[in-house]
């Protein structure tokens, strides 16, 4: 008899229709993603059609549907345009410096700040330490070229007080990359830390205790407790800052570079920007911009999947 | 740790050391732009540490005050950051509420639409193209309607939600309350601190946001304060490159530095004045969102 009832209740028309009581009892909750959706559906799937112009000559006037394709010609045109291989090279060897040197920095800033006893030391270090990531990189452009001036800077200063001539360091190729990795981690090594420090301050205590009892001294500590500790953040972090190796930062570059040191700087992302939206080659443009995102998307993927695989958190 | 110890060690004294450095490293940038901001021309074209203006003249900010467009940007800007947070903390919360629903039917499928967005994008073009079709090219509304539905910011709001305790909707609902009424009355006031950070977010991004200004809007009279400053940025290429030719603006009594930076200090105060009083929010937000996400 229950059985009986039981199966009943799971026939494919008593489910659908179970479900279709469910949806119009909570029809207010459908109402009121709605808008978001719409929103949604017009500013981000649009433009995913517009996709299509990357394999079309693309006229304004004939719209993105009524233009001729094109056999693929600007993604052969892609691999034997230099300025492309350019920004390809520079994003990566941009990208590679950036997690070499950045990428560690708020790790070591982390440990040796939790060795600092002092809480209100500490809670102001932190404070000041991540004020720049609240700022635009136009606003910190601003600072940075009056720091590297060579007018006023406070480097050319120390250079000539040590006899040698000022150098203009934005316009120079051998200085601009540095200039880019170091800014990059004046904005970014404080707010970089926050995550470890958190993981830093949920390490189980008695793990110091019993290291201080085996005769363990403070480096010791923290070379074989805290950072064990923190090390399955660290390599989650990396498999995601490996994941987004294609931004080299478009709105660092975009604000401090100029013409001189585009040899060095141009990434694919202000390629795109120059080529698209100055040159107006819509088209071409976009077919750069895709081919970035299909290998960015599945970079983000794979690092994705493998944090899921190595641990139980995906990013999602 | 249960140390006692009083006295600091060697390693104690140049780790702070080390930590003042850093510090005074990371301000240094901004104090010199108050310095130069508050400085005239003569005083800022020679090379120095330029720790303190020879004298301190309001010159700067009263240019950059009586030139019409920065006051217009400002007002722009805050008009800006005023709407564009609405409307991002309403369709956060609009679209947070429903997905946060495990028994809703479909659920899924509307999760996926969502992320999708978060990793699929157009990009830079195809955005433009929409806009320009759109009509909305140099209109102020392209500045808050693209950015208005925030997946980041849905997924945190929607973990934060999952976690309420069931049985008070669940009440509601047998007093015969409706999901919106339940919404209003009862989520809402108990997620104070989510859309506190959200809504922290998203006024420091659309104050901070310049590229669809720049890519977006011509016209000087629907400006924002960042691209006030990048225009600047740019004409200080030229005459760098005058100056290096001879000529250049140091004659004048200001130079573009000394407005620039005065720009810049104006259009950070608001941020830098609010930031010792919401940073813990901002910790927050990135603690719920990290990775959990």
């Amino acid at each position: 008899m229950q059985t009986a009832l039981q199966k009943a209740e799971t026939t494919p028309e008593r489910k659908t229709k179970a479900t279709w009581v469910q949806m119009k009892k909570m029809k207010g909750l459908y109402f009121m993603m709605l808008i978001p959706m719409v929103m949604l559906f017009i500013f981000h799937y649009i433009p995913m059609y517009g996709i299509l112009i990357a394999f079309k000559n693309f006229s304004p006037g004939l719209g993105i549907w009524d233009s001729p394709w094109n056999n693929f010609e600007h993604f052969k045109r892609l691999f034997s345009d230099f300025l492309f291989l350019r920004a390809l090279k520079n994003t990566i060897v941009i990208s590679l410096l950036k997690i070499v040197i950045v990428f560690p920095a708020p790790i070591i800033f982390a440990i040796l700040l939790n060795e600092i006893k002092n809480e209100k030391f500490k809670k102001v270090t932190q404070s000041i330490s991540y004020l720049p990531h609240f700022m635009s990189w136009v606003i910190l452009s601003a600072m940075v070229i009056e720091v590297f001036s060579p007018q006023r800077g406070i480097i050319n200063f120390f250079i000539t007080l040590f006899g040698g001539d000022p150098i203009n360091f934005m316009a120079d190729k051998t200085s601009f990359v540095p200039i880019l990795i170091l800014t990059d981690m004046w904005k970014e090594i404080g707010w970089g830390a926050i995550i470890y420090l958190a993981s830093i301050a949920s390490i189980d205590p008695q793990l110091y205790e019993a290291a201080e009892m085996d005769g363990a001294g403070r480096f010791h500590k923290m070379i074989h407790v805290t950072l064990p500790s923190i090390m399955p953040m660290v390599i989650i972090m990396f498999i995601l800052r490996l994941g987004s190796i294609l931004n080299a930062g478009f709105d660092q570059i975009l604000n401090l570079y100029n013409p001189l040191v585009y040899e060095v700087a141009d990434i694919i992302d202000t390629y795109v920007y120059r080529s698209g939206l100055e040159q107006f080659q819509f088209d071409y443009a976009t077919a750069v911009g895709l081919f970035k995102n299909v290998v960015g998307i599945v970079l983000i993927l794979t690092a994705n999947a493998i944090i899921r695989r190595k641990s139980e958190h995906g990013i999602w | 740790m249960g140390r006692t110890r009083k006295k600091l060690s060697l390693f104690d004294f140049l780790n702070m050391t080390g930590y003042i450095l850093f510090s005074l490293l990371v301000l240094y940038p901004f104090w010199q732009t108050i310095v130069l901001s508050f400085s005239d021309a003569n005083a800022s074209s020679s090379l120095g540490v330029h720790l303190w203006p020879d004298r301190w003249i309001t010159d700067a900010y009263e240019f950059v005050f009586s030139y019409g467009n920065v006051m217009k940007a400002y007002v722009n800007t805050i008009i800006r950051t005023v709407a564009g947070t609405i409307l991002i903390v309403s369709f956060t919360v609009l679209a947070a509420y429903p997905l946060s629903k495990k028994d809703l039917p479909f659920r899924n499928f509307f999760t996926i639409f969502f992320l999708i967005a978060m990793f699929f994008s157009g990009g830079m073009i195809p955005d433009y193209l929409l806009i320009k079709n759109l009509g909305l090219l140099d209109n102020s509304l392209s500045l808050i309607l693209p950015s208005a539905v925030n997946v980041f910011f849905i997924i945190i709001m929607r973990n934060y939600f999952m976690t309420i305790d069931k049985g008070i909707e669940e009440s509601a609902i047998i007093d015969g309350a409706n999901y919106f009424q339940i919404l209003t009355k009862i989520i809402i006031p108990i997620s104070k601190p989510v859309i506190a950070t959200v809504a922290l977010w998203a006024a420091v991004y659309h104050w901070n946001e310049w590229f669809h200004a720049l890519v977006y809007i011509q016209s000087d009279s629907k400006t924002v304060l960042q691209i006030i400053v990048r225009d600047m940025l740019t004409a200080m290429d030229l005459t760098q490159n005058a100056q290096m030719g001879g000529g250049g603006m140091a004659s004048s009594k200001l130079m573009l530095s000394n407005v620039r930076a005065a720009t810049v200090i104006i259009s950070i105060g608001p941020i830098v004045l609010i930031y010792p009083f919401v940073q813990k929010y901002f910790i927050k937000g990135i603690m719920i969102g990290s990775l959990k996400g």
